[in-house]
């Protein structure tokens, strides 16, 4: 009987076959590989290079006939001396260093929780993942009306348990709450992922560890210690960078809830960036302005990816 | 510590990625600080030279 590949070689025309026949393996894997190398050059490497270009001029997009001058290191010299984007910076990490906290904390609770057996976990599972799922403008939006003093939930909610006049205060106002309100939202939104991740470390333990520890009469505390958490490190670990990235460049839910405001409470560098670019057009200043981040997050990846592959290793 | 300094001076990847790495962190620490404008100024500069030292010592022998 006909072997099918043979079959198949007998079908392809004779003089591509000749060409195929005529490449090295190693010429067949360049091929393989072309498309996508030259893919990544063109979305990647060569937008990143341009934008380091652009950070050296004053280029305004929005005056393409305008002659560009080459301002050597003057943008990034004005971006670091700049008191307001200095403020940015510290809103960005009072963002990025709770929003990760309390994800962390509430996202490895729940895993902990939710990986014991019992009666409607599936259905508990996919409600609590529900809000990750839902797009961030939909979330800026109905959190804004969660959020109104006259008419948002939260306010009553607050006003139940501590008293204070639902009307008497502003979530989204003025008086330093801007800033705990997107952290509440974010933390809502994104837990969920953080508990999946947790999930999974927690489910890839074996239980026969366990079991021996149950044999040498190792306590609840020290088996969660000295077993639940090194195993599952490498998973919060993960989970820690992918959000750490994403809120870095968060953008689009807090643009929505509160445009940066009031005053400039909540302005992260990402929507300050977004103003300078296509607002402003200050098109080379942006372009120094998103170097700069970019180098951060580059540098706090490889050092947390060593980090990471450390742990691994153990 | 002799030990960290000596591998430095023999180009050993484990120093040198340990001191690009305090490096890196001491850069965004200086960036997103809230106390001195001097330490902000210069964060980038130091967060800069971290990466480019990361990504070269990488390649260092072990």
């Amino acid at each position: 009987m006909a072997n099918p590949i043979d079959i198949a070689a007998r079908g392809t025309p004779p003089t591509l076959a000749r060409k195929v026949r005529g490449l090295s393996d190693r010429a067949i894997a360049w091929i393989f590989v072309a498309p996508t190398i030259f893919l990544l050059l063109a979305i990647n490497i060569f937008p990143l290079i341009w934008t380091i270009r652009l950070s050296f001029t004053n280029y305004a997009a929005n005056k393409p006939n305008a002659e560009v001058k080459w301002v050597g290191l003057r943008n990034y010299e004005r971006i670091l001396t700049d008191e307001d984007i200095w403020s940015n910076m510290t809103t960005t990490a009072h963002f990025l260093i709770w929003t990760i906290f309390f994800q962390v904390l509430i996202g490895f609770t729940l895993a902990w929780l939710i990986n014991r057996k019992f009666k409607g976990n599936d259905i508990l599972t996919t409600l609590i993942v529900l809000p990750m799922m839902l797009s961030p403008a939909v979330v800026g939006n109905f959190w804004t009306f969660l959020y109104q003093p006259q008419i948002g939930v939260v306010n009553y909610i607050v006003e139940f348990f501590t008293g204070i006049p639902a009307a008497s205060f502003s979530m989204l106002g003025p008086g330093g709450l801007a800033p705990w309100s997107i952290v509440i939202v974010d933390t809502w939104m994104w837990t969920p992922f953080v508990m999946l991740i947790c999930l999974a470390g927690l489910r890839s333990i074996p239980d026969y560890i366990y079991e021996a520890a149950e044999v040498d009469r190792a306590s609840k505390w020290r088996q969660f210690w000295t077993i639940t958490v090194p195993m599952v490190l490498p998973f919060l670990m993960l989970a820690v960078l992918f959000r750490g990235i994403e809120n870095f460049k968060m953008f689009d839910m807090v643009n929505l809830l509160t445009g940066g405001g009031p005053g400039s409470e909540t302005l992260l560098t990402s929507i300050d960036l977004k103003r300078e670019a296509f607002e402003k057009w200050r098109t080379g200043y942006s372009s120094a302005y998103a170097i700069i981040l970019f180098v951060t997050v580059f540098g706090l990846a490889s050092i947390y990816v060593k980090a990471l592959n450390k742990v691994k290793e153990r | 510590m002799t030990g960290f300094l000596t591998g430095l001076l023999r180009l050993k990847r484990g120093p040198w990625e340990m001191l690009a790495t305090i490096l890196i962190a001491l850069g965004v620490v200086m960036l997103m600080q809230p106390f001195f404008l001097w330490a902000y100024t210069w964060s980038f500069l130091v967060t800069l030279v971290g990466t480019v030292m990361f990504i070269i010592t990488s390649h260092f022998p072990e």
